[in-house]
Parts: C-alpha cells; structure tokens; sequence
C-alpha cells in the first residue's frame, strides 16, 4: 500500500464518473430519438413509416389550409410540461403562417401523467362541440392549476366546458363516452405505430424534428423553406 | 483510529460508498438535464415536471450538476478520510449538514410548490441523509472514544 492510493480511488471515481457520465448522454440522445429507432428497426425512414402508420383519428384535428405545402404534425400530451413550454412556439407559428401552413394536433398521452388521458378527452368531448382548439388552448393555459396531485381533475375541466359556453351535460357524458375514447386511441395508436418517445414530438412533411429543430427561430427557418419548395 | 497504512476507518468508508451512489445519482440527472430530455417529456421517466421547473437550475447551472460536485467532493473527502486523514472528515462533516439543510429546502420545493416529487431526486434526498447519520455517528463515537 503507498500514499498515493486515495488520490488513485478518487481519480479512478472521476474517470468512471466521467465515462458514465458521456456515455448515458450519447445513449439518451439516440434514445429520445424516434426516427433513429425506427431507421433500425423498421429500415425504413420515417416518412415512409407516416404513410404506412395507421391514420389516427379520422379527420384529425387541423389548422390552416387542407392543401398547403407545409404540414405540421403534433404528438401532445396535455399535462407535459414540456408540451406546456412548447406551446406558445406553435401558437406563434400558427399566428404567423396561418393559412399558408397545415397543423395536426394529435393525441399522445403519456400514462405516468395522472391526468392527462381525462384531458385527452376532454379536449375531444368539447371537438364534438365544435370547441376542440378553444379546449386545447384552455388545457394548456391552465395547466399548473390541473396538472398537480388531486383525486379528479374533470371538475376542472367542466369548469373550462362552462367557461367556453358548452353543453356541460353533454361535455360531462361525453367526456366518459365512446367517441371521445376512441379518438384518442386512435391517435395513441398512430404514435405508438411511429415510435413516439417523448412528447412534444413534431413531424414536418412527414419528417420528425429534433429538439433543436423545435426552437421558434429554427422550426420558422424551416417552415419558410418548406414554403419556398426546398 | 491508527495510523497504520492498512488500517481503513468504516464510518469513512461507507459514507464514501453511500456518495458514489448519490454521484451516480446526480450524473444521470445532470445528463438527463442537458441530453434535452428536460425540454421533452419521456415515456420512461417522470421527473420533467420537477427538472423544467425554474428550481432545477440555480445562476445558470444546473441543480444535478452541482449535486455531482458536491457528491464528488465528499466522496473524496471521505476516501481520504478513510485512509486516516481526520481534517478531510471534519470539512466533509461541515459540507453534509449544509448539503442536508440544502436537501431539506429541495424537498420542500418539491413537495409545496411544484406540486411533484421526482424519485431520482428523492434518491439525491436519501443519499444526503444517510450522510448526515453516518457524520452524527462519527461525531458521537469519537466523542465516546476519546
């Protein structure tokens, strides 16, 4: 035994801390990255794998022009913070392009979130309304008050129903019913089939961006792209 | 405790093996923080609500990468500690009961006003205590001792 052993343990500790440390950031980067998953999987890209994808709720719920040349494709989760933050990036991009862009919201909630299926419907059972944008919007902006710890967060979301001048009666059993259900099933399952990981997951033509490519000031360069042909 | 090369004090010891588990701890969230995971919500982990809220960084550093400082800084004190250096355990003594009163202001963040608690935090948490016990028992068996 010399001196010099604990400062060999301690730098041993660094090293394998440092080395750990890379490799779950490399790891994490490939993992939180759908279209790499599916380019193994599948050996398909992931364009190819929108179009073979179940088609999600029939018709989805969009913004903007039907045949415009840039499409948007949305995979949210209502209670994800991380959707919460992102928001307003969508709601500048919808203000800005408006007609001259396409947007797809579908639904993608995730399990660990206590609520967010409920929201999920509740988004869908005001859509049978005509209402389903003025609950998406509502859902995010209240956000912290009904993402937290509570046995029941629909009380909540009738109190929106109410807000937004819907048939709560309706909107209450709706919320519960079948067509509501089956609607975000039917999203879930388009992102399942795709590969989704993380929420929000944004597609452009079909193509899935990366975190960086969601900033406003990237996804707009890329959107004007799209508009120009490239 | 003699200062005979092979000798290894056990209290040191464990409170360097309970830091390795709290710095594996905080180099998974700090890479969890920087990979972007904290800017999407992932399938498999349920931290994002705590590691996006404005508590998870402090001036423009991120909270875990300064738990995998501290973590490392004890982990080290008590190695050094365990080969007999007694002045390295007295400032890891001082260093866990600040990291404890730190802890303890996390929980309450955690628990009062974001409203969720992360369970890799919590295992942050967890380490720091054990580390405040380990140094109380210190404290009193060397008082007994002497």
């Amino acid at each position: 035994m010399n001196k010099n052993l604990p400062a060999l343990i301690i730098g041993l500790v660094a090293i394998v801390g440092i080395v750990a440390g890379v490799y779950l950031y490399q790891n994490s980067k490939a993992d939180t990255n759908p279209v790499a998953k599916i380019n193994s999987n599948a050996n398909a890209n992931s364009q190819n794998t929108m179009k073979t994808a179940p088609p999600g709720a029939e018709p989805p719920w969009t913004k903007g022009a039907p045949n415009a040349t840039v499409t948007l494709e949305e995979f949210a989760d209502f209670e994800c913070p991380s959707c919460g933050s992102f928001e307003p990036t969508m709601r500048e991009v919808k203000t800005v392009y408006g007609d001259r862009i396409r947007v797809i919201f579908r639904q993608y909630p995730l399990q660990m979130h206590q609520h967010a299926y409920d929201a999920a419907r509740a988004a869908e059972a005001a859509g049978l309304q005509g209402k389903f944008w003025e609950m998406h919007d509502m859902l995010y902006d209240k956000q912290k008050s009904w993402s937290k710890e509570m046995p029941d967060a629909r009380k909540e979301f009738e109190n929106y129903a109410k807000a937004l001048n819907l048939n709560v009666d309706k909107f209450n059993s709706d919320l519960t019913g079948d067509a509501a259900n089956s609607r975000v099933a039917a999203d879930k399952k388009r992102g399942d089939f795709i590969g989704i990981r993380a929420t929000p997951s944004l597609f452009l033509n079909g193509r899935l961006l990366s975190v960086e490519e969601m900033q406003i000031t990237k996804l707009r360069e890329l959107i004007e792209n799209g508009l120009q042909g490239k | 405790m003699e200062k005979t090369s092979i000798q290894i004090a056990k209290l040191p010891l464990l409170a360097a093996i309970v830091a390795i588990v709290g710095l594996g701890d905080a180099i998974y969230l700090t890479v969890h923080h920087l990979s972007g995971q904290g800017v999407q919500c992932t399938i498999v982990h349920g931290c994002e609500q705590v590691l996006n809220s404005d508590y998870a960084t402090f001036a423009g550093i991120p909270l875990a990468f300064i738990g995998v400082a501290a973590y490392f800084t004890v982990f080290s004190l008590a190695t050094l500690a365990a080969f007999g250096n007694k002045g390295a355990w007295n400032f890891l003594s001082v260093m866990v009961v600040l990291m404890a009163v730190f802890t303890t202001w996390l929980l309450y963040l955690q628990g009062f006003v974001i409203e969720a608690f992360c369970q890799f935090c919590l295992l942050s948490a967890g380490v720091t205590f054990s580390l405040l016990i380990i140094v109380i028992l210190s404290r009193y068996f060397i008082k007994r001792l002497s």
